[in-house]
């Protein structure tokens, strides 16, 4: 146990450390730093002090080096637009990421499993039909143009939702938070529902096939054979083994729920971390995109270490074979 | 009220007919099957894959799976008729009064659940035993089946036994509810030939010790040797032969039968060719008018291309052959 | 060349032949999706014969016809079926020719993700071991990114690295590089597994027996038989390509206003969304769903029919 957990440790940092490399390659070779962060008028003197400061005449190990040291220390840079640090901006769009993804995951994963678990059971029926009809409009469905529908309805027609910002947020001090209040509240509905909106049928149509693949399995056959009760076989002995390839994918589907909420983050201007990428990129803010970049990484390493460990705890055939896993992630 | 019980056969099947509507037209998988087991006694029903033997098994269970179904015919387990239950009473028989043995031991457990928690949810299912008594009752069954140590074993899961072990734990699964009868689908196929000897010791003092009849499937002509009371042969989903396992053995009728028991290599004899079947059976949309053995048949005339042949009694079998027909030998 | 060429034809034929075939006209939701896909396609490769203007063309247009809504409704006007957008272009004739740049950058992007990851594939599980391992390795690590945010990652790198004035008028080529390089992985993986199954099959050992070069085996003899699950990764991933695509350019890092695709005209539309003029964006928006549905029904259908075990 202890040393699985160590080797998945030690691979997320070569992960970490790969992104690492990528992000300071952005920073040192895409455009001219001093460029970037001087202004037209400044001195050939003062460009070189800068060089300087950033140390961009050192030999590039070095550089990689105190760049990496600085992201551990919390240090990402100035951006070269705000010219303020990279880990402040980020920082402030932190909470507003994070509730919307958390959200929409809940609505992602409470009505996708057992809506996928209801058409995988009975496969024949007049509603799994249509559910998979409508669910293949789901996936079919761009996340923004289901924003740009949802907004259309509720916001231009009907007037009953809000169509762009968090609305009133209550600020903690180190968190800003949309929960506490109802205008809060009520803008969070329609971002919610359209960035969950695709994982959501994306999940139910995975939980479908699992749950029809396991069905077809000798042990549900040997179950069946043996008198056990339908709820039993299919709430119990094939759910559960339905979960191992479920628990991945989702974990990775919720990992680039994060990277979807540019899109509905633009949709709504909802002032996010993807809102603050998207940004960037149209002004080649380099150290905006390089962090933002570390961030998902880290994000993602983050949940694939959860998802091993939840992995571990429903499998107790794990002699880790990750080749099972990765048969399931496409 | 014993000697009556043991007097009337657990199981009968009657005209039994499997088809399966695909979309060249109807196929016909099993065709006009009957057999008899009585009471503690062990059938083998033997042929090539594609037979229909295996599908004889599922439809007893009521588990042919769609579009599959019986067309026709009846199954009556204990003087009850079984084959047109609802849902809810033929599972309450499944595992109670009909137990399983599947193929493959390796894939017939579910990985994520302890052997005790299978048994232990067998037993409850369909007995009245609280836990505690389950559990001991499943220790007992283990033991029984001749797996060491089963106070512990019972708490590990299924990929901690080998392969042998495993079929042993699913021989204590058919047989925890005391049924009647035990379906066994190819139990010995997936293992060494080394534990194959085994496992059918172990289902063969099983068997006896609690009583129970068995329906053993499998295209292994030394198990049904070993093992069985009458032999039934399958081919094309029809019975060619049936009667005693000697007499089927020692004095096969058939030419189908001859051709299988020709392929077995007789040490005790001294043969120098082993006779081989040529040909294959036929796919199931290709079968040929007349006897379904007539394209490999070596001894195949007139008739045989155009009637197809039933189950008549020679001698203590029955075979469905023209060469045994009373105008064959006539004319 | 001509050679390989008809090998990797007669394995797509093979691979239509018989039971698929029968499989599709016995479907009618397949027989649909393939019929509005197919008609979505040529009128947009038709798309200057189908519209009424070149809706790019600035002389061709006119202020004073902007914002008519389509003509069913009270103010439309016959001549603009959809409408007209805010500078009086007619919607119908922007959509044809927005489908086109769509479907292009689609196209092409899986084209280049085929270049790239056939080759790795087939490389990876032919030779396997250590090179195997690390170009796997190298797969996972980008399948754990989205495609989209790579796509983006690439568009402003290819912003930083391009001069202003290249800028524009490589838009669409960066375009299909980076939509292309964030779908290579499937490819890669989808063949590696099937040139790993086939490897082993006697043909195979039989041609490495016969001493055939490897790079022969895998192009005349593996390829062939794995064109198969290829066709259907590639069109899963059209659907995914063309979407990507019109969610680069919606938000505003895709192809230059001067040639909007779907995505570009989605955009456009969403500023006037207020004002109440719908069409503009959601006649764009309902053709891209209904070309990506039929892509992902045809795509859908062909899974199921090659998969044996659902058969």
């Amino acid at each position: 146990m202890i040393a699985f957990v160590l080797r998945r440790l030690f691979q997320a940092l070569l992960v970490m450390l790969a992104v690492g490399m990528v992000a300071f390659a952005l920073f040192r070779y895409v455009g001219d730093p001093i460029e970037s962060m001087a202004a037209e008028d400044d001195t050939a003197e003062f460009r070189q002090e800068l060089a300087e400061r950033l140390g961009l005449d050192d030999p590039a190990i070095v550089q990689f080096g105190r760049y990496i040291l600085n992201c551990l220390r919390g240090d990402l840079g100035i951006s070269y637009r705000n010219k303020r640090p990279v880990a402040e901006l980020i920082a402030d769009r932190l909470p507003a990421t994070l509730e919307l993804v958390l959200c929409a995951s809940i609505v992602a994963l409470v009505i996708g499993i057992p809506l996928g678990v209801y058409t995988g059971l009975h496969r024949n029926t007049v509603t799994s039909e249509v559910l998979q009809a409508v669910s293949l409009f789901g996936i079919s469905m761009p996340t923004f143009l289901t924003g740009i529908i949802l907004i259309l309805i509720f916001s231009v027609f009907l007037n009953v939702l809000p169509s762009f910002g968090r609305g009133e947020v209550v600020d903690l001090g180190w968190w800003t938070t949309g929960f506490l209040t109802v205008s809060g509240l009520k803008a969070l509905i329609l971002p919610s529902i359209t960035l969950g909106l695709f994982q959501m049928t994306l999940l139910m149509r995975l939980v479908r096939t699992e749950m029809l693949e396991v069905l077809r399995t000798d042990y549900i056959k040997f179950a069946r054979a043996r008198g056990l009760t339908d709820r039993s076989i299919n709430f119990g002995h094939a759910l559960k083994n339905t979960l191992v390839p479920v628990i991945t994918v989702a974990g990775m589907k919720l990992g680039s729920l994060i990277a979807f909420a540019i899109i509905t983050e633009t949709v709504f201007q909802w002032p996010g971390m993807g809102f603050l990428f998207i940004q960037a990129v149209h002004n080649v803010d380099i150290p905006v995109m390089g962090a933002y970049l570390m961030m998902i990484a880290l994000i993602f390493v983050i949940i694939n270490l959860i998802v091993d460990l939840l992995y571990y705890a429903v499998d107790p055939r794990l002699r880790i074979d990750r080749a099972v896993a990765g048969g399931y992630t496409s | 009220m014993d000697a009556e019980l043991s007097n009337r056969p657990v199981l009968q099947v009657q005209g039994l007919r499997v088809e399966f509507p695909t979309r060249r037209g109807v196929l016909t998988a099993v065709d006009d099957v009957s057999f008899e087991i009585m009471p503690g006694e062990v059938l083998g029903l033997v042929g090539e894959s594609g037979a229909g033997k295996s599908l004889t098994g599922t439809a007893i269970f009521g588990l042919l799976e769609p579009p599959g179904r019986v067309a026709s015919g009846t199954i009556v387990l204990g003087g009850d008729r079984i084959d047109n239950l609802p849902h809810d009473r033929m599972r309450r028989i499944r595992g109670k009064k009909i137990g399983a043995v599947f193929q493959d031991p390796l894939t017939s457990l579910n990985p994520l659940y302890t052997i005790g928690r299978q048994l232990i949810e067998t037993i409850t299912t369909h007995m009245d035993m609280t836990l505690a008594e389950a559990r001991q009752h499943s220790i007992e069954l283990l033991a029984e089946v001749g797996i060491p140590a089963p106070e512990r074993r019972i708490d590990q899961y299924p990929h901690q036994f080998s392969g042998g072990m495993r079929q042993r734990v699913v021989i204590a699964l058919a047989l925890c509810t005391n049924p009647r009868l035990v379906v066994a689908d190819e139990p010995t196929t997936a293992l060494d030939v080394s534990i194959q000897a085994q496992i059918i010791r172990v289902l063969k003092r099983l068997c006896r010790d609690h009583k129970t009849a068995v329906l053993l499937i499998t295209h292994d002509m030394g198990v049904i040797a070993e093992t069985c009371d009458r032999v039934a042969v399958m081919y094309a989903g029809r019975i060619a032969e049936i009667g005693p396992v000697r007499e089927v053995i020692k004095n096969a009728k058939h030419p189908y039968t001859h051709g299988l028991m020709g392929s077995i290599p007789n040490i005790g004899h001294d043969i120098d060719e082993l006779t081989q079947i040529h040909g294959s059976m036929p796919r199931l949309t290709e079968i040929p008018p007349g006897c379904a053995f007539n394209p490999r048949c070596p001894h195949a005339f007139d008739r045989c291309f155009v009637e197809r042949p039933d189950l008549a009694q020679e001698d203590k079998s029955q075979v469905a052959c023209w060469l045994f027909d009373k105008e064959t030998a006539d004319a | 060349m001509t050679a390989i060429a008809q090998d990797l034809w007669g394995g797509i034929r093979r691979f239509l032949d018989g039971d698929i075939v029968y499989s599709f006209r016995q479907s009618k939701v397949a027989v649909i999706a393939a019929l509005v896909t197919f008609i979505m396609i040529s009128s947009a490769i038709c798309a200057p014969l189908l519209s009424t203007h070149n809706p790019f063309d600035p002389t061709t247009y006119n202020l004073i016809d902007a914002e008519y809504p389509p003509f069913w409704m009270e103010d439309g006007d016959p001549r603009f079926i959809l409408g007209t957008d805010n500078q009086g272009r007619d919607m119908l004739s922007a959509i044809l020719y927005g489908s086109r740049v769509s479907m292009a950058v689609g196209f092409f992007s899986i084209l280049f993700a085929m270049a790239v990851g056939i080759p790795i594939g087939l490389i990876s599980g032919y030779v396997g071991g250590t090179l195997d391992a690390v170009l796997m390795r190298i797969a996972d690590v980008q399948l754990s990114f989205p495609a989209i945010l790579i796509a983006l990652l690439i568009d402003g790198l290819a912003r930083g690295i391009l001069p202003g004035e290249l800028r524009e008028g490589l838009a669409i080529y960066v375009m299909i590089f980076a939509i292309g390089i964030s779908h290579w992985v499937l490819f890669a993986r989808t063949v590696r597994g099937s040139c790993m199954v086939e490897k082993n099959k006697e043909y195979v050992q039989a041609a490495r027996i016969m001493g055939r070069h490897p790079f022969f085996i895998m192009l005349r003899h593996i390829l062939p038989n794995i064109m198969g699950p290829v066709l259907v990764i590639a069109t899963i991933n059209f659907a995914l390509a063309v979407l990507t695509e019109a969610t680069l350019s919606f938000l505003g890092v895709g192809v230059p206003p001067t040639e909007p695709s779907l995505g570009t005209l989605i955009r456009i539309g969403n500023d006037f969304l207020f004002s109440g003029l719908w069409w503009i964006t959601i006649f764009p928006g309902a053709v891209l769903v209904i070309l990506t549905l039929s892509v992902n029904l045809l795509g859908d259908w062909l899974r199921d029919a090659l998969n044996p075990k659902l058969r």
